[in-house]
């Protein structure tokens, strides 16, 4: 195992700002996993910290594939992390919106840069990504339509569903597009939850980027395949969002995962003074829980559930 | 008349509102003052303040319509916040929205479909906490030819022509020029301030351009409508980033013209009492952007130079 700094930065009174990451085996670079890049990523930084304890025992036991390297970057973004801010501590810009970076800009766009220096080049890149809404997602394998992407090896995780959307204008400063701009085969990876771990789900994500590794030959563990399925490869226009009719206290019935029927009761609004039901929601097809939203309260018209209607 | 632009609900005892002051005399052109997007950015307020005080002081000078959106962002200006609180979103990276998405996407959806179809609409904004800015319009180098003529009736200081950028294609601006409803940005001042100077310089050209089209029968003092440096291409503009973190300080106000080698400020160090750089001007020009806020990271902008 080899630990490098691989970008370092002062600051006005903290501590200096480094990312590090962790390198087992030797050769070709071939997969780089990005762990948490925003502060309220406690999953991800869960997951990338057991992946490098995983590579650890991988390579004393002589498991990794000869002429091949693995970096872990376990968190791009310590500062933020551990001031409990989601953002970039000063100016609260969100580093996967400074992709592929410019050493000599603003501080979050020298921060993407300097990772973006040292991922750039390997043949495989997973992100542990969340998204920007609070709420609990099936796990699964997200990739960005660019015409680089391969939906092919996104099964070998092995989760039931591969995600698969268009590029919206904003997508072009992220990690994932640019990753696969520069011709590595990118893959965001959620784990389900994001300031919170869910040890389930975690071990699910730690088990499914095993399982691509030994599928790429990266890897000479055995790894547990029973229950693993053909992926179902899903489109964006195949999730039917459901949001909410009116406001107030949101109780959940129905969570990411379970299979529901058309019109059965995913979730109440409560009224906050009165205590009465404003109103049941349905799910307006039968499918599987795709996304659930995980606070207790909602605005009107907030996205509550994506439903997969197959 | 005050309109609701949209309304939603919010979970306890209070709607979400986002309003308009609908001024019309029921014919001929419009125009939208928008401004708020950025809950940090304050200098619109008193620039929407002072033309709808010019309209109900002379109703009878208008010939046309001006719709006034002070607030975009109402949650953001009310609690001092620069993204959509509950969303920790900027405003200006989700248009033109959605009418399916989710809540904020909707009220985005709501606000482009409000703005689309007048003859101009005029995007205020404020820089942000750390930045101070001279009154400029920024335009997209795509969109330069039929928007630069209206910027010039702004008599406007700087008419900054840059790059365009794919993310910048999320904002509201681009969303509404993209779609043929013209729209200038508007940038001046620095986060949670007002200057009144700079909103009334603003004002007298909004009053001019609004007189150039029709909209308002009175032109402004002549002597009150400069003219506008227009920057040559997107190249013309150095950056200056500290190359060191600590405390930037300087006495050098934007708007001054610069001499290649002249010092900007320096970063210091509180503790050891040592300057950390001496922050020098790379080229001659007008410097257009200076630092606000003393504390920078290596990286942090402290002040743009447009190269003359």
């Amino acid at each position: 195992m080899k630990i490098q700094t691989i970008f370092h930065m002062s600051s006005p009174y903290r501590d200096d700002f480094r990312i590090k990451a962790y390198t087992f085996g030797e050769g070709e670079k071939t997969l780089c996993i990005v762990g948490s890049m925003r502060g309220d990523e406690i999953q991800q930084q869960f997951v990338a910290s057991q992946m490098v304890a995983l590579m650890k025992k991988a390579e004393e036991e002589n498991q990794i594939m000869p002429g091949i390297s693995i970096s872990i970057i376990p968190s791009v973004n310590p500062f933020s992390i551990n001031i409990e801010k989601r953002f970039w501590a000063l100016d609260n810009t969100d580093i996967n919106r400074m992709f592929p970076g410019y050493d000599q800009g603003e501080t979050t766009q020298r921060i993407a840069a300097g990772l973006f220096e040292f991922i750039k080049d390997f043949k495989f890149g997973i992100q542990l990504a969340s998204y920007y809404l609070p709420g609990n997602f099936l796990p699964h394998v997200r990739m960005i339509h660019t015409g680089f992407e391969d939906v092919n090896d996104a099964k070998y995780f092995g989760f039931p569903y591969v995600g698969i959307r268009e590029p919206e204008p904003f997508d072009t400063v992220l990690l994932n597009y640019n990753w696969q701009i520069w011709n590595t085969q990118a893959f965001s990876l959620y784990s389900g939850t994001t300031d919170v771990i869910d040890h389930k789900m975690a071990q699910g994500a730690i088990e499914a980027i095993s399982r691509f590794m030994v599928k790429k030959n990266m890897l000479s563990l055995t790894i547990e395949n029973e229950g693993v399925q053909e992926p179902i490869v899903i489109e964006g226009k195949q999730l039917i969002p459901i949001q909410a009719p009116h406001a107030g206290i949101l109780i959940i019935e129905k969570e990411a995962g379970q299979v529901v029927k058309k019109d059965e009761v995913l979730a109440r609004i409560v009224h906050p003074y009165e205590g009465r039901d404003v109103c049941e929601i349905k799910s307006p097809v039968s499918g599987t829980i795709f996304f659930a939203r995980n606070k207790s309260i909602t605005f009107q018209n907030t996205l509550l559930f994506r439903i997969i209607n197959l | 008349m005050i309109q609701n632009v949209t309304a939603l609900e919010m979970p306890i005892d209070e709607e979400f509102r986002i309003v308009k002051n609908h001024l019309t005399n029921g014919k001929g052109k419009r125009i939208c003052i928008v401004t708020g997007t950025h809950g940090d950015e304050l200098e619109g307020q008193y620039v929407c303040y002072l033309i709808a005080k010019m309209v109900n002081e002379h109703p009878e000078k208008l010939k046309g319509t001006i719709d006034i959106y002070p607030a975009l962002n109402p949650l953001g200006i009310d609690s001092m916040q620069r993204g959509v609180p509950a969303f920790d979103l900027d405003m200006n990276r989700i248009f033109p929205g959605n009418s399916r998405g989710s809540m904020i996407e909707k009220v985005a959806h709501d606000i482009y479909t409000d703005l689309s179809g007048a003859d101009m609409v005029i995007d205020i904004h404020a820089s942000n906490i750390f930045l101070r800015e001279i009154p400029q319009v920024r335009i997209s180098e795509m969109t330069a030819e039929t928007l630069v003529p209206y910027a010039k009736l702004m008599g406007i200081d700087f008419i900054w022509i840059h790059q365009a950028a794919t993310v910048l294609e999320s904002t509201l601006a681009h969303s509404l020029n993209s779609t043929g409803t013209p729209c200038l940005v508007a940038e001046m001042g620095v986060g949670g301030r007002i200057s009144h100077s700079m909103c009334q310089h603003l004002v007298d050209g909004i009053q001019n351009l609004m007189f150039s089209m029709g909209i308002w029968d009175e032109a402004p003092d002549p002597s009150k409508i400069k003219e506008s440096i227009v920057s040559k291409n997107g190249d013309s503009v150095a950056f200056l980033n500290a190359k060191i973190s600590g405390v930037f300080v300087t006495e050098i106000h934007n708007d001054t013209t610069i001499k290649k080698g002249q010092s900007i400020g320096q970063i210091i160090s509180p503790l050891t009492g040592k300057i950390l750089d001496d922050v020098i001007a790379p080229c001659d020009g007008l410097l257009f952007t200076i630092r606000a806020y003393p504390m920078v990271y290596e990286g942090s902008l402290l002040g743009r130079i447009y190269k003359l």
